[in-house]
Order: C-alpha cells, then sequence, then structure tokens
C-alpha cells in the first residue's frame, strides 16, 4: 500500500517517489494577503539575493578601500537607504547593540595605538593621541559600516522570503530549514534566556547589583539553556518528520520574492563592483 | 484496516529494559480509544510505537509488530507513515516549525511538504483551522501564540495532512477549561466526520469520557484495564493505578456514598 492511497477523503497526494520538475509555486491566489504580503517600496521588494549582493558589496568597500573614501561612502548610502525604505530607527537600534564595541574600539585605539606619538594631552599616565582617534573613528566606520549594511538586508527581508528565494535557487529543504532555524534561533534563545532568568530570580538568584555579581548569576543559566535546546531536539526531529519533512520531491512555495530584471542587474553590478575591489586591492592600485 | 499492535514491546536505544510492553492494541478508522495512566507509565512511548515513529526515526528495538492497515510499519517511510498516522506531541513548542510567520503558513508546512498543489493546501489549511476551531488565529505570529493556541494550531498542522489515524500525546495539556472542550468537541468531529481512527493519550479523564468508545490504563508499560470507556472509567482500580476518575464517576460515587439513591438523584437533577 502506498500513504498516499490510504489517505481518505482527500485529493490525491503527491505519489512518493515522484518528484515534479520543479516547485509548484503559488500563482493561484487563493492565498489571504498576510500570506503574499506584496513589500511596500523599491528596496523592500528587492529579491533576497540582491539584498544580500548590495550588502556583500558594502562590506568589501567599506574595509578594502582606504581611509574615508570606503566607509564614509558606504555609510551615505546605507543611512539613505535606511531613510528611503523607513527602517532608520530599527538600524539605529541594531547600531545601539554595537555600542559597547565601539567604545572599546575607541578606548584601545585612543590610549593604546602602537607608534602613535601625537598626543592630544595627558591623563594620568595615559596619553591619547590623534592617530589613535583617528584610526578608532575610521575602525568605528567599518564597524558601523558592515552591521548596517547586514541589518539593512535583514530588517528588509522577512526571514521565510529568503527562505522561499533559497529554496527556488535550488538549496535543498533540510538546508533551507537549517538556515531558517539558525535565524530563528536567535530571538527564540533569548526568549529562553529571559524565561529561565526569571525561574532562577524566583528561586533567589541574584542578578542585580555589581557587574561581577551580574556574570556569576550567568553560570546558573548555561546549562538550562543548553541542556534544553538538546533535549529538545529528539521531538522536534520526530515533529518534523511527523510532518513529511522529508518526503521526496520539492515543497510547494506558497509565495516567492519576485526577482526581475532589475535584481539580475544590480546582482550583476554587485558582483562586478566585488570584483573590482578586490581586484585593485590585491594589485596594489588603491593604496 | 487498523492500527494493530501485536504482542509490542519496545526499548529505548541505550535501556536495559523495555518502555512499552508487551501489548496488544487495535485502533479502528472511527473509533476512538483512549489511553491514561500514572507517570513513566508508558503512554508516550505507545504514541511513538504506535505511529510508527520509532523505532523508525529515533532507533531503539522493537518486538513484536506494529501494523497499520496490514503494512508492517517498519517497512513504511516517514514521510508515508506522517500520511497514514498523525502524531501530535504533548508541548506546542517543539511541535511547530519556528520558520513560518503565519498561523496559516505554519499549517501549511505538513501540505507543503508533500508538494501538493497550492489550492489543495489553501483547501487543507483552512479545513484543519475550522474543524479545531481556529481560524481567528490564521493570520497571528506563530511564535506569540499562548500554550493553549500553540497546542490548537499544533493539532491542525496535523489534521491538514489528512492522516487515516490520528495519535495524540495529551492534546489538552496546556489547555484551559474552555480550550480542552474545543479539543474534545474538534476530535469527536474528526472522528465522526472524516472517519479516522483516534488514539489519545489524556491525563483528564473527563476528556475520555466524552470522546472514547474504548479505554486502556497502562501500568509500568503493559494494559492494567481495557475495555469500553464507560466500564474502564467506572473502575474501581483506577485511583490506585495513578488515573482519576471522570468528575461524573467521581459524584455518583460520593452519592452512593452518602447513601443516596444515584438513580434517584440522576432523574432529579436532569429532570
Amino acid at each position: 500500500m502506498t500513504a498516499s492511497s490510504a489517505t481518505p477523503g482527500a485529493a490525491p497526494l503527491a505519489a512518493p517517489g515522484a518528484a515534479p520538475l520543479a516547485a509548484p509555486l503559488a500563482t493561484d491566489m487563493g492565498l489571504p494577503d498576510y500570506v503574499v504580503r506584496r513589500p511596500k517600496g523599491f528596496y523592500h521588494s528587492l529579491n533576497p539575493a540582491t539584498k544580500l549582493a548590495l550588502a556583500a558589496l558594502e562590506v568589501v568597500a567599506a574595509f578594502a578601500i582606504p581611509g574615508w573614501l570606503g566607509p564614509g561612502p558606504v555609510l551615505a548610502v546605507l543611512v539613505a537607504t535606511a531613510l528611503a525604505s523607513r527602517t532608520m530607527r530599527s538600524l539605529l537600534l541594531i547600531g545601539l547593540a554595537a555600542l559597547p564595541l565601539v567604545v572599546s574600539i575607541m578606548v584601545v585605539n585612543l590610549f593604546l595605538l602602537p607608534g602613535a606619538s601625537d598626543p592630544i594631552g595627558r591623563l594620568g599616565p595615559l596619553a591619547p593621541t590623534w592617530s589613535g582617534l583617528w584610526f578608532g573613528l575610521l575602525t568605528t566606520a567599518r564597524l558601523l559600516a558592515f552591521s548596517s549594511a547586514v541589518a539593512l538586508a535583514y530588517v528588509t527581508t522577512p526571514v521565510d522570503d529568503l527562505l522561499a528565494d533559497l529554496s527556488r535557487r535550488g538549496l535543498g529543504r533540510r538546508g533551507v530549514f537549517v538556515v531558517g532555524a539558525a535565524v530563528q534561533m536567535v530571538p527564540r534563545t533569548i526568549e529562553r534566556v529571559g524565561e529561565i532568568m526569571d525561574a532562577q530570580r524566583a528561586r533567589g538568584m541574584d542578578t542585580e547589583g555589581r557587574i561581577w555579581r551580574r556574570a556569576r548569576g550567568l553560570v546558573p543559566l548555561a546549562a538550562p539553556v543548553v541542556f534544553g535546546a538538546l533535549a529538545e531536539v529528539e521531538e522536534r526531529t520526530m515533529a518534523l518528520e511527523s510532518r513529511a519533512f522529508t518526503a521526496p520531491g520539492r515543497q510547494t512555495l506558497l509565495r516567492v520574492p519576485p526577482d526581475r530584471s532589475i535584481d539580475r542587474a544590480l546582482r550583476w553590478l554587485a558582483l562586478a563592483g566585488v570584483v573590482a575591489i578586490a581586484a585593485l586591492r590585491l594589485t596594489g592600485r588603491l593604496g | 484496516m487498523a492500527i494493530e499492535l501485536v504482542s509490542a514491546r519496545y526499548r529505548y536505544a541505550g535501556s536495559a529494559s523495555p518502555a512499552l510492553g508487551p501489548i496488544d492494541l487495535r485502533v479502528e478508522p472511527g473509533r476512538v480509544v483512549g489511553v491514561a495512566g500514572a507517570n513513566e507509565s508508558g503512554k508516550t512511548t505507545l504514541c511513538v510505537v504506535a505511529s510508527g515513529v520509532a523505532p523508525a526515526v529515533i532507533g531503539g528495538r522493537l518486538d513484536g509488530s506494529v501494523r497499520i492497515d496490514g503494512v508492517d510499519a517498519a517497512t513504511l517511510r516517514p514521510h508515508e507513515l506522517a500520511q497514514l498516522c498523525g502524531l501530535l506531541f504533548q508541548h506546542a513548542n517543539t511541535q511547530l516549525s519556528h520558520t513560518t510567520a503565519t498561523v496559516f503558513e505554519e499549517v501549511a508546512f505538513g501540505p507543503c511538504n508533500l508538494g501538493l498543489p497550492v489550492s489543495e493546501v489553501v483547501e487543507r489549511v483552512w479545513w484543519g483551522l475550522r474543524v479545531v476551531g481556529v481560524e481567528a488565529l490564521a493570520s497571528r505570529d506563530p511564535a506569540r501564540l499562548s500554550g493553549g493556541q500553540g497546542q490548537l494550531v499544533a493539532l491542525a498542522s496535523v489534521l491538514a495532512l489528512r492522516p487515516k489515524y490520528l495519535i495524540l500525546d495529551e492534546p489538552t495539556s496546556e489547555l484551559d477549561p474552555a480550550g480542552t472542550v474545543q479539543v474534545a468537541d474538534a476530535l469527536a468531529r474528526v472522528a465522526a466526520e472524516s472517519g479516522a481512527g483516534i488514539l489519545v493519550v489524556e491525563h483528564k479523564t473527563d476528556v475520555l469520557a466524552r470522546i472514547a468508545d474504548e479505554v486502556v490504563i497502562l501500568d509500568r508499560g503493559v494494559p492494567a484495564v481495557s475495555g469500553r470507556a464507560t466500564d474502564v472509567l467506572a473502575d474501581p482500580r483506577l485511583a490506585e493505578l495513578g488515573v482519576e476518575p471522570p468528575a461524573a464517576v467521581r459524584l455518583e460515587r460520593e452519592v452512593r456514598a452518602g447513601g443516596l439513591d444515584w438513580s434517584a438523584a440522576l432523574a432529579k437533577a436532569t429532570a
């Protein structure tokens, strides 16, 4: 008996082993609007691969082009894009997460840049330098260009759009699931940590006060978070199998982000840009 | 045509002793078989064994046989089993895929895995949501559902695969009384409308009294009491097996213990 013949009252199912040539796409709009979710605005409507390609170009430009000619224009473009796509607020919030790193970069370079001998003044035994300040700012600009480029792609691309596009481009369902689960893992882990921390606090764990005390409070979190996640794996595996995750053939895609000629043109441009910058850098023509 | 366990005995990988069995059990289409028992009595193990997931997916050793519609479950591949036996786990959190933006897409996950045409996926999703009574949640983010809502959505997701049999491991464990009634009604509808055979593990014996045709009480992996639901749920051995009888049975006992005539009291109450 085949599984499909055993399903009562339903239209014939995909025959096991008979893989369709292409994934069925949602060209028939029996789908509700909240599933179709047409993107608003030019940047939002770009294909996820295009946004990733542009982000790659921006990162390469920010790091490979010497001085401010790299990160300066990249940051300007990113700010303009964020304003146009109305994502500036999200970008700023993500940027705040980089604040501790920015502070440490500035402090280290300001006071400890090797070879710097142009002091701004003296702070006790320490002497901040102009070149340290300059290098710290440049490094910070590069870091912000990197994080903003990635963040812009992230905040303008629904995860399932990215997954659908990867699936269409031939990444198998396991690969797509791994990418999706990894992307979703961050907020879920944060949520889980919050729950466990609340539970530990309710049992008397001290997480307030000085920083060393807070750090010590993190130790009891590690085991529940890690072991809890591992314990879920078996049940999650069974749940996926019981939802036909390993069925042969390609999945039906309910919605696929458009891939227009402008997308393809932008991707080629981004690729050409990356290659050109890399070539100029390797041949020493960028200084 | 049925799920049949014949002298089935299952041992988890790495375990020296069996967690289940030997057990004989039969779940026929259109019938609801309830399972209850104390903690660690083998209820969840029965679910994964009867659905064919163990040992096919998680390993371990199965003696005896599990046959689904006459076919040895061990010969079926996981996606074939999924279309025959829908399996719902106790925790909605591990049941959902966590890769979708809306409940609609979450319920569509299984049908999409089968590569069905979009129109059929859509039809199945609405059917699953309607049967469970959660159509209003369709546009919601699955990550933002309450435990009970998540459990209902997980049930709809299993139904959307239109399996011939449903195996449910404590489907009401995270639900409030209203949600519990909602699920019980949905299961009764599924059994009546689709003719699916249902094996349901449930601590709340009131739910079993409402929907089950037969009940099995497990004790240390083997059936201690089994038979017609009304008989088993009124069995005096339930309490010592770690199972609380349904409210109606407890009430009847209290009335009788008070020296009152139960039939007369019932007639008066329902008059």
